[in-house]
């Protein structure tokens, strides 16, 4: 593993330095440079093919970024597969479209990892994943398969299978918009309350209020690159750009 | 001035769905006689079934002779000789397997069929399957070479028969199957040396009848190596059935593996798991299911594709029946052995497709198995 001796010790949990990326000639990722502090949560937010998903699916290797670092914990993400597994291993990634592994219970679901990554023994996996489940509030859904569940009940099982390997980092690619609008909220208080433990979270997500509660950095990006950055009181009451501007009185008049 | 639009509060109380007229006599009304052309078809089909069912019948069964110590009763009825399969069952069953050890035929054969029936329970899905079936393979092998235990030592140019039949099926399907996972993913592999393979290998492969491939084996192989090199003939008509099972089956499981969206391969990416973990765990789990139905399509297809290695002189249990039938004292009745060896393959073959019927139901059912 290739240590970054530019990066603080232990205080910084990503950094993204002048990234770039290109889907064929398309330019999808300019220049975009992020620090997270350990602890922290960042919203990120932008009209539809910003390049925020991209994003953060290059933290943990789903996009490959093509030029510019980017380092977790430390560690920088390159094309060695060991180097890539290491950090996937490091950070849960909780997608829009929940992707459950419907083949599987769920809490084969949620033991699957541990027991194929970490070697962690079945009974041990599953009082952690049972524990798990708790914490989002079905552990009465344990035995069921995911087509048996609501939208809602699916992503916080999501959350919880992410969070097994006890990752130091959580992404989120807008969570929410693929649920009905009663379900919305189920999801949203499990992610306040891993926020409140002091998980450091980065969310894709157009909930305003949930930026504005738990957020510490709101960073708004539009076409590629990242326009404005800011804490939640400046993001919201004082934004500084035109495009900010025109983006915040499109998601917040009706 | 107000809308036009309202909606009137009901107060639908909870009730039970209208009755559905059923029974036969609406079945036949719907199916059979709605329409002056449906008449007709119904008509000409009662006429056409009058004007055989009772000959084949007369023929088949009632002037039938079942049970006769030479060809002599037969000659002397116009029914059927089913005499034929009495007298030629051991031809037709071991073809040229030595007569005394016709035993270790039937218990091969009871080997395979039941692994066979095991390896469709649900529950026995894993890797027990697996070493189940090279434990089947074993066995199968020391009882049909002999030469241990005891056993008298038996060439693969003596075997023949349904024994011969059920290990070609079963030796190309075992063998097949994870030959064809391999391409259907390497197919689909990053990696550029090893997709030209294997889009190479199942295209020059799905190009070429199975007859070629078949005589490529057993004719021009020996043509190739050095004179004093030989592979036994058996296993060159074996190594090239599962080559050609493999091709084909290849392109089924590819499809299923792009059935499965691109969600499931990054979630298990995101989880860390290795290439063949997500495989093995996510993604081939669900890819075979999706295509099990015609995947089932392909492997009844494998069993009477067996029958092909008569032409190049090994003695399946068709190729069996057409030696046995050989005898002129009972040429006259090729007929009834072959209708016999009609039923028979229609008994494996329908079993093979009711299965599949019944795994296409559960998969309706629900997405889980």
């Amino acid at each position: 593993m290739t240590s970054n001796p530019g990066t603080g010790a232990g205080d910084v949990a990503i950094e993204l330095r002048n990234v770039n990326k290109w889907f064929d000639q398309f330019h999808v990722l300019r220049d975009v440079n992020l620090t997270v502090g350990r602890g922290e949560r960042i919203v990120v937010c932008g009209p539809s093919g910003s390049g925020k998903s991209t994003m953060i699916r290059c933290i943990n290797r789903l996009e490959e970024h093509q030029e510019g670092e980017i380092f977790v914990n430390g560690t920088e993400l390159t094309n060695d597969v060991r180097n890539i597994l290491a950090i996937r291993r490091q950070v849960g990634m909780v997608f829009q479209s929940f992707n459950l592994f419907p083949h599987l219970s769920v809490l084969e679901n949620l033991t699957l990892s541990p027991i194929l990554v970490q070697e962690t023994p079945l009974a041990e996996a599953e009082e952690r994943a049972m524990e798990l489940l708790k914490r989002v509030k079905i552990p009465e859904q344990a035995r069921k398969y995911p087509g048996q569940l609501s939208g809602g009940q699916q992503q916080r099982v999501a959350i919880a299978r992410s969070l097994m390997l006890r990752p130091d980092v959580m992404l989120f690619d807008e969570p929410t918009s693929a649920l009905d609008p009663e379900m919305i909220n189920e999801v949203l208080d499990v992610m306040i309350e891993l926020a409140e433990d002091g998980m450091t979270m980065i969310c894709v997500t157009h909930e305003m209020g949930f930026a504005r509660k738990v957020a510490d950095l709101v960073v708004f990006m539009d076409d590629g690159e990242i326009v404005e950055a800011g804490s939640p009181e400046e993001f919201f009451n004082d934004p500084k750009s035109d495009r900010t501007k025109l983006f915040l009185s499109q998601i917040l008049t009706h | 001035m107000a809308p036009v639009s309202h909606a009137p509060i009901a107060s639908g109380s909870r009730r039970p769905p209208p009755q559905q007229q059923t029974g036969l006599w609406l079945w036949i009304n719907r199916n059979l006689l709605n329409g002056v052309h449906n008449w007709v078809l119904t008509g000409f089909a009662i006429w056409a079934l009058a004007v055989t069912i009772p000959d084949f019948i007369q023929w088949a069964v009632i002037d039938a002779v079942w049970i006769s110590d030479g060809p002599e009763a037969c000659r002397a009825t116009a029914g059927a000789c089913w005499a034929i399969v009495a007298e030629k069952h051991r031809v037709i069953f071991f073809g040229t397997f030595p007569y005394e050890e016709h035993w270790r035929g039937v218990l091969v054969i009871a080997i395979i069929i039941g692994m066979s029936v095991l390896s469709t329970f649900k529950r026995f899905w894993s890797y027990k399957l697996f070493f189940g079936w090279v434990a089947t393979t074993a066995a199968v092998l020391v009882l049909q070479l002999g030469g241990v235990f005891g056993l008298t030592e038996i060439g693969t140019h003596q075997w023949g028969g349904l024994p011969l039949t059920l290990i070609m099926f079963a030796g190309t399907v075992v063998g097949g199957l994870p030959a064809a996972i391999l391409l259907a993913l390497g197919r689909r592999s990053s990696l550029p040396a090893i997709k030209a393979l294997s889009v190479g290998f199942i295209e020059i492969v799905r190009g070429v009848p199975l007859i070629t491939v078949l005589f490529m084996a057993s004719l021009m192989f020996p043509l190739f190596v050095p004179e004093n090199f030989t592979v036994d003939k058996f296993v060159r008509a074996q190594i090239g059935m599962i080559l050609f099972f493999g091709a084909y089956t290849a392109e089924i499981i590819r499809g299923g593996l792009q059935a499965i969206p691109r969600g499931q391969y990054e979630a298990a990416d995101a989880g860390g798991l290795t290439y063949w973990q997500k495989t093995n765990r996510i993604i081939l789990p669900q890819a075979l299911r999706v295509v099990l139905p015609a995947l089932m399509n392909d492997i009844i297809r494998a069993f009477k594709n067996t029958t092909f290695i008569s032409i190049i002189g090994l003695f399946d249990v068709l190729g069996a029946t057409s030696a046995a039938i050989q005898d002129p004292e009972w040429v006259l009745y090729a007929l009834e052995a072959y209708l016999f060896i009609f039923a028979l393959y229609f008994v494996f073959c329908f079993s093979m497709s009711k299965y599949s019927e019944h795994v296409e139901a559960d998969l309706k059912r629900g997405r889980n198995l």
